[in-house]
């Protein structure tokens, strides 16, 4: 299956669904009345991507209608999506000097652990040596999950004791890292919610410390989003950026019927790319991002 | 938890305020931005229409139109429709009922995490509860809930390399019985709600324990797509309830009002922090009225109630009045103060305090405060007027502060105090001239 396909597959379900809302309002109104543009909205809505990509995108329809009588909804819809989440950026930021240090964080239950894994996976996959680092020291057996995954990924995992400083933690897999030679250096971190100031303090030292042991780092501040979180999404990205500067969205769980339209929002406001999207349970899930391809597949139109 | 779209009604009702009387076009115009602010919440898009046309029909008829203040009325309205969408006036009663309780959910809700609240919920309401593990997917699963279940001290059911749930489940059963536990509660894996497979491994799951509760556990951040995760669960199960979980973000919560109207299943409990003890009973008009920017007052004095001792408070009244306040009682009135929790969660129950400034600082500060004042000797909290320099020197070593902040605390002592001392100069005086009925107090 190709990646495209892959991709298409898991946004299939709703896609069609909503792709055949769109297309029977258009059918019913061509000329978009009040009533129909709506019910555009609101179906426009039901994909998370915000108001404000709504409104544009009912604007331009609105106006193309006036000028024309004739719109393509579809292709307005695409265009603009993929106009927002701008160029494709699905490359890792790689350090001059490696190890190259990823660190990623979010909100509980986002699928950081398991992205870590992905990533790990990915990077092993084009032949580099790559440490892993279980500073999730809170919830119960986040050490042992990564351990686990370390094993079939075949990647050593530096880790300490539950309830231990994760920073100081991080900072002597840095530590690790530069001694062994690694690639790369991946950053697992506790699920936090960007409301809880004192979690959000200690993210911020583990960035601090890092920076101590090897300015510069690190080089990829990864931001780990649920695709099924509605608009508290944006929250948790201007979060979680405005404190550590995010350097890039992982979009997990797109394999279910959820379209993770929020990151739309998100672009929109905090012009931060999506650099992966995760589509399943296996290793081998994690996928570059595409913009094109998301808009497409967001907003395809139904086979008739 | 609901700011956002409490902010909104708020300003869609200042508007609506303004007006002398209501006609059917500024009710519709109010509505419109209702439903713009739902839908910014993530309720589901159908929802929120509906939830309009209801609230409509009833804004537009007489009652509305006739009433002396109409933007109350439709404050009124507004806040009915959404209790009732949210499952009712009364709190959702929680009961505990013996037999089997099955979690499911998609990935990274928090089921696990709620199993174990909710076993220690039960163990406290006198249950027995048997937490079964359930998760043969994810990696280091059964460690997890092993651990919470150490934590609480409840027993865990695990068959390490077992992949097959139903024979976990008849084992789980079985064991269950052998040891006296009257309440087993099954902690599946996280599943996508269209992933037929998995979805039938739980099927077959009810099929044998046949519980008596199927709770869905749902994150509070889930957008719209919280409408077909609940219809697919509960078509395929027949839930008898949902779990909100991360309440203590700051997600709008949207998706409670959606899954309640699609499914019609109560939602019966919310988890509101990291601990264990952080799961309570949902409220649907609390959480009405934080919609609607009331506030959730009702929590507020409850809390109050619990960590205030009235008794106290009646004698800190007479102490001010006769001017004998001494830093003893100022050490015991901040500790009850900080018994109420952080002060960010209680000032976020206030009405219109949706976006709140970040009181970490001063609670900090009020650490530092409380650890001069633990510094001190009895003798000195009674009597500060005995604070010397020398004095002074101890109590800011004493306490990892500087004389400084010592003396800035013991000014600011004395200034409440003699603020006090003028108020209650005040109070006197304005009972005199009859401002205030006698024996009338200023509020404490």
């Amino acid at each position: 299956m190709s990646l495209f396909q892959k991709f298409r597959a898991g946004l299939k379900k709703t896609s069609t669904k909503l792709a055949g809302e769109i297309k029977r309002i258009v059918t019913r109104a061509p000329r978009l009345d009040a009533d129909a543009l709506d019910e555009l909205e609101a179906a426009l809505i039901a994909t998370d991507i915000g108001i404000g990509t709504t409104g544009a995108i009912i604007d331009q329809t609105k106006a193309a209608a006036k000028k024309t009588g004739q719109v393509d909804v579809f292709a307005i819809a695409r265009a603009e999506i993929a106009r927002e989440l701008g160029v494709a950026t699905h490359h890792l930021n790689k350090a001059p000097q490696a190890p190259t240090v990823v660190l990623l964080a979010g909100v509980n239950g986002a699928g950081k652990t398991t992205t870590t894994a992905k990533l790990a996976h990915l990077l092993k996959g084009q032949g580099n040596s790559v440490l892993l680092a279980a500073c999730d020291t809170f919830r119960a057996a986040a050490i042992e999950q990564l351990k686990i995954w370390g094993g079939r990924v075949g990647c050593e995992v530096i880790a300490g004791e539950y309830g231990s400083d994760s920073a100081a933690l991080a900072f002597d897999a840095l530590g690790a890292a530069l001694a062994r030679k690694s690639d790369y250096l991946l950053v697992d971190t506790a699920g936090r919610l960007h409301t809880k100031q004192n979690l959000m303090e200690e993210m911020k030292k583990m960035h601090r410390v890092l920076q101590k042991r090897l300015p510069g780092t690190p080089h990829e501040t990864l931001l780990v989003l649920d695709a099924t979180t509605g608009s508290n999404a944006l929250n948790q990205a201007r979060e979680f950026h405005q404190l550590l500067g995010v350097t890039g969205l992982v979009v997990t769980k797109l394999d279910g019927t959820a379209k993770g339209g929020i990151v739309v929002a998100i672009a929109r406001e905090l012009k931060l790319p999506v650099k992966f999207i995760g589509l399943g349970e296996q290793l081998d899930d994690l996928q570059p991002f595409d913009p094109q391809q998301f808009a497409a597949a967001l907003f395809s139109e139904p086979v008739a | 938890m609901f700011d956002s779209l409490s902010d909104k009604l708020q300003s869609v009702f200042k508007n609506l305020r303004g007006y002398g009387k209501l006609s059917e076009s500024n009710v519709a115009d109010a509505l419109r931005e209702v439903r713009v602010a739902l839908l910014e919440a993530d309720v589901n898009y159908k929802v929120a229409k509906d939830f309009i046309e209801r609230t409509k029909q009833k804004a537009l008829g007489q009652e509305v139109l006739a009433s002396v203040q109409p933007g109350q009325q439709i404050i009124k309205i507004v806040h009915d429709e959404l209790v009732n969408l949210m499952g009712g006036t009364e709190p959702v009663s929680v009961q505990f009922p013996q037999g089997n309780w099955l979690m499911v959910g998609l990935h990274g809700c928090g089921k696990t995490t709620s199993s174990g609240k909710l076993a220690k919920l039960l163990a406290k309401n006198g249950r027995k509860p048997l937490l079964v593990a359930c998760d043969v997917y994810r990696p280091a699963a059964i460690d997890q809930i092993e651990t919470l279940g150490k934590q609480i001290q409840v027993p865990v059911f695990a068959l390490r390399d077992e992949k097959d749930v139903t024979k976990i489940g008849r084992q789980a059963l079985a064991f269950a019985q052998a040891q006296g536990r009257d309440t087993v509660v099954f902690d599946t894996a996280g599943r996508l709600h269209i992933d037929e497979d998995l979805v039938q491994e739980l099927v077959r799951l009810r099929d044998l324990v046949k519980p008596q509760e199927i709770l869905l556990v749902a994150d509070s951040a889930t957008g719209q797509e919280a409408v077909n995760i609940a219809e697919h669960f509960d078509k395929a199960l027949g839930i008898t309830g949902i779990v909100l979980t991360k309440l203590d973000g700051d997600a709008r919560g949207g998706a409670a009002l959606s899954m309640r109207a699609v499914t019609g299943k109560p939602i019966k409990f919310a988890g509101v922090g990291e601990k264990l003890d952080d799961l309570e009973a949902f409220f649907p008009e609390r959480m009405a009225g934080r919609i609607l920017g009331m506030g959730d007052v009702v929590g507020l004095v409850e809390k109050a109630q619990e960590a205030f001792d009235a008794k106290e408070a009646e004698r800190l009244q007479d102490k001010i009045a006769d001017q004998s306040l001494n830093l003893e009682d100022f050490l015991a009135q901040m500790q009850q103060l900080k018994k109420l929790g952080p002060l960010q969660n209680l000032l976020g129950m206030l009405p219109g305090m949706g976006k709140m400034p970040d009181l970490s600082g001063s609670e900090a500060q009020m650490k530092r405060i409380e650890a001069i004042m633990q510094s001190m000797t009895r003798e000195e909290r009674r009597k500060p007027e005995l604070l010397n320099a020398s004095r002074r020197t101890r109590i800011a070593k004493g306490s990892g502060t500087s004389v400084a902040e010592v003396n800035d605390m013991l000014k600011q002592f004395n200034q409440m105090k003699r603020m006090m001392k003028d108020m209650g100069k005040m109070q006197k005086k304005m009972a005199r001239k009859g401002a205030l009925p006698p024996g009338m107090r200023l509020p404490r």
